[in-house]
């Protein structure tokens, strides 16, 4: 699991590559918690991103939850077998995916 | 119908082998990407419970048993591990329709299981948690 942060001003696109589950969230978690920091409009690119487990969905809802007091987010690129996961799990109800 | 199991460390670690070990087995069989994806998310789900809970705060072993059945094709594997009792099946399902605002974070995992298995069963026999799941392919 890599991730790329590309930073302009408080606009910040985050490319994921590999897979966000047990053995990875706490690393995603350890670069995106802080990368939002003073940010108000986040990209999550999961063109990359081959699948996504719990432990992955939990990273993405601590990001959501604060991004929503701070400003907005989106996932663009989504994979058919991740927006399963997310359909499934009701996070494409709550969550702007592209 | 073909078995193959192996035995590890329950640890996070170990989650990649358990996996490529099971993906072996699923190559054979020429399993759809998304069947094989639904089962990977099942392991890391699964054995990475029995990593994060089973023997806690020690470290025990697991045992991963891929069983393959031709007609119709199905999978079944079979988690177990002698760490403390604990039937998962017994957890409420979480509320997949509440606002992220109330949403708990966790409790996921086992409903995204049971969602993407056709069957999973467990029972505690021996001193062993025996947690299976199939999959029709």
């Amino acid at each position: 699991m890599e991730i790329e942060l590309k930073k302009d001003g408080t606009h910040l696109d985050a490319v994921m590559h590999g897979r966000i589950d047990t053995a990875t969230s706490a690393e995603a978690e350890s670069i995106l918690i802080p990368a939002i920091e003073g940010i108000d409009d986040l990209v999550l690119d999961f063109e990359d991103i081959q699948y996504i487990s719990s432990a992955g969905l939990r990273v993405l809802l601590l990001v959501y939850k604060k991004m929503a007091v701070q400003g907005e987010m989106k996932l663009i690129h989504v994979n058919e077998m991740v927006r399963e996961v997310l359909d499934i799990t009701g996070f494409l109800d709550i969550m702007n995916v592209e | 119908m073909i078995m193959r199991e192996m035995t590890v460390d329950a640890t996070v670690e170990n989650i990649p082998a358990v996996t490529d070990f099971v993906n072996r087995k699923l190559e054979e069989l020429q399993c759809p990407p998304k069947s094989q994806m639904q089962i990977d998310i099942a392991i890391d789900e699964l054995f990475g419970n029995i990593s994060n809970y089973a023997y806690k705060p020690d470290i025990g072993p697991a045992t991963v048993r891929v069983e393959v059945e031709k007609h119709p094709v199905a999978v079944t594997i079979t988690f177990i591990d002698g760490g403390r009792q604990f039937d998962p099946l017994s957890t409420d399902e979480p509320d997949v329709t509440l606002p992220a605002s109330e949403r708990r974070i966790g409790g996921l995992g086992l409903y995204l299981v049971r969602k993407t298995m056709d069957e999973i069963t467990y029972e505690y026999r021996n001193g062993k948690n025996i947690l299976k799941i199939r999959k029709n392919i």
